[in-house]
């Protein structure tokens, strides 16, 4: 049965990988699109024992295996190398995977399709993932791998994927998030993007880009000079465009960045300052605050119709918004009562709820993509820490406090936030993620200070 | 490039307070329309009279947005000074300490300047000479990690244009 299975899997590649090279041809050109999965062969519905429940708060890493890929000689065989590096690495900094050192191998070199599964009992793996990558003959790029059950001796998934060679990174995150997914039951957040604001210079002066960057902090592009202050930068839903805050000639206001053309306009024609800009779900809209005297309140802005509505209208600071993940409550930070604290209202404005009342003041909440919960920035007892409540406002956790941690933003399976701390004084700010449980706290490599991070969605 | 150079202007009338001598220095730096900064005294009615003998910058307690009779006492100086030479156009800059979330100390510096831009007003200042802008806390003129400098950096600076 299971060479049955194998045989029609691997026709299925084949087949597969045929019609995503023949569908990717002509849209490629650098756009952030233009790789082309395979679908996962259908293997026997057997059960699964290779599985990861990461639903319980203490988890104990899989012990996974990953071989080099093969890929013939030269270039490809270093292609492979890489592709096999940025895959385990991904694996292991989610921490819930605990890669094994290939100085243990006993197979060096295992085959694609018949790995000899006595050799990886024997080093304690539970998951291997062996891969190949084949240079096609219009140049591009074909990478396939199979993840194993290993004590099951079975094919858990499979995949095959077309694209050309520069996208080598964004492959091996497609193929990391494939087996995180199928062990966890939970989609991935590798082949994702940050923006962050990039920081240099002493700190009376410093001097602040727009940047982008891979999750993993590869591929750094910077899409502002430094010659206006920038800050807040946020992802749209399709990852093409991008709203922030720029201090330009006259007020202060939102912009919108198209990443892609690098054509930057401001967003509506507001009579002040506009800050703290986000997107709505659907992309629709920008979210924002307006400051009016002393006040600032909540508007937004239709970007077909430009028209605006105001949503807030308290004599209090209002701003920091963030729509939930289906569009029709946003939660935000007021100071109305006296400190910051997070309301939750309606997408139309209205009456707000508090859902904070803990010790000390609570701001920047961020609508998680679950929907479920809210993360926040919560000041008090001289430093700041990262938390997360349920969107009532029950369950509050703090899962990381110091001197000054700020501004969280949820990977888009809501697991994993990423914020910066700064330790204050002359230094500056660098990026870390934490799990929501509290958990596995890293930090996030950037070229030189970083913050203001915003997590985009999978880009895939 | 307008914005660099607004920033460095204000960077240098902070450290003429912390030091008075630095003055020399920044006349170095010609055609940057500061003239009225060279020379060692303050001509009445120059940009460095204003700043060394008015006093151009208010301060906050944490999170307040409430002036000090301190601060009252200076702006009632600025007020009669920008009554006096009123061919000065101006800018008020609200700033918090690093004590705060991003956002929010940007409505809080915005807040400080409004607050200060309603006094100058109360004590007749034509709104018309009267710009506002906040800086949140992006822009520290003193840098610790205590209150003696997060004391310096909630402020709002009364900031001459240089042109008019």
């Amino acid at each position: 049965m299971f060479d049955n299975e194998l045989t029609r899997a691997q026709k299925g590649l084949t087949r597969r990988g045929l019609l995503a090279g023949a569908a990717a041809f002509g849209s490629l050109a650098g756009s952030f699109s233009g790789i082309f999965s395979g679908v996962a062969p259908a293997f026997a519905q057997q059960r699964a024992p290779l599985r990861l429940d990461i639903t319980q708060g203490n988890v104990q890493p899989i012990p996974i295996a990953l071989p080099d890929f093969s890929g013939g000689s030269g270039a490809d065989a270093e292609m492979a190398r890489n592709v096999t590096g940025v895959v385990t690495a991904d694996l292991r900094r989610s921490g819930l995977f605990a890669p094994i050192d290939p100085a243990a191998f006993i197979e060096k070199n295992p085959s694609f399709d018949a790995p000899r599964f006595p050799d990886w009992r024997a080093v304690n793996a539970q998951g291997l993932v062996t891969g190949r990558i084949a240079r096609q003959g219009d140049g591009r790029v074909q990478a396939a791998f199979r993840l194993w059950d290993v004590f099951g001796g079975t094919a858990l998934d499979g995949k095959q994927y077309v694209t050309t060679p520069d996208n080598w990174r964004r492959i091996s995150h497609i193929i990391a998030d494939a087996i995180y997914e199928r062990l966890t039951g939970e989609k991935g957040y590798f082949d994702t993007r940050i923006v962050f604001i990039d920081e240099t210079g002493a700190k009376e002066r410093r001097v602040k880009r727009l940047a982008l960057m891979d999750q993993d902090g590869a591929n750094v592009r910077y899409l502002t000079r430094g010659d206006d202050l920038v800050l807040t930068p946020r992802f749209s839903p399709s990852t093409q465009e991008i709203t922030y805050m720029s201090f330009g000639q006259g007020d202060p206001r939102v912009y919108l960045l198209n990443v892609e053309t690098g054509q930057r306009e401001v967003v509506g024609n507001f009579p002040g300052m506009t800050f703290a800009p986000r997107f709505s779900p659907d992309g629709q809209r920008v979210i924002m605050s307006l400051q009016q005297g002393g006040n600032a309140n909540i508007f937004t802005m239709d970007l077909r119709s430009r028209a605006t509505t105001r949503l807030t209208d308290a004599a209090a600071i209002d701003t920091a918004p963030s729509y939930s993940p289906d569009g029709t409550r946003i939660c935000f930070e007021s100071d109305r009562g006296g400190k910051p604290q997070i309301y939750v209202m309606g997408a139309g404005g209205g009456a707000a709820q508090r859902i904070s009342f803990g010790e000390g003041s609570y701001s920047t909440p961020v609508w998680s993509p679950r929907g479920d919960t809210i993360a926040f920035t919560k000041q008090g007892g001289g430093g700041f820490g990262i938390g997360i409540m349920k969107i009532d406002g029950q369950g509050e956790r703090i899962l990381t406090e110091g001197y000054h941690n700020e501004g969280p933003t949820f990977a888009p399976n809501g697991r994993v936030l990423m914020f910066f701390r700064d330790p204050g004084g002359n230094a500056g700010p660098s990026l870390y993620t934490i799990d929501i449980t509290g958990r596995n706290e890293q930090k996030v490599p950037t070229p030189s200070y970083a913050s203001d991070p915003a997590w985009s969605p999978l880009l895939s | 490039m307008p914005s660099v150079m607004r920033f460095s202007r204000a960077a240098r009338f902070a450290a003429i307070i912390v030091a008075a001598l630095t003055i020399a220095a920044c006349a170095n730096k010609p055609n940057e329309g500061l003239d009225g900064m060279s020379g060692a005294a303050a001509v009445p009615g120059s940009q460095q009279d204003f700043v060394v003998n008015v006093g151009d910058r208010v301060f906050f307690e944490s999170d307040s947005t409430e002036l000090t009779p301190v601060s009252r006492a200076t702006l009632d100086k600025q007020a009669q000074w920008l009554s006096q030479y009123n061919r000065y156009s101006f800018t008020i800059e609200g700033h918090a300490d690093e004590r705060g979330t991003r956002e929010y100390n940007i409505a809080l510096g915005a807040r400080r300047a409004q607050a200060t831009r309603d006094y100058l007003a109360a004590r007749g200042i034509n709104a018309s000479r009267m710009r506002t802008i906040s800086y949140g806390k992006e822009r520290p003129v003193a840098v610790c990690n205590d209150i003696s400098c997060w004391s310096q950096n909630r402020r709002a600076v009364t900031v001459l244009n240089a042109g008019s």
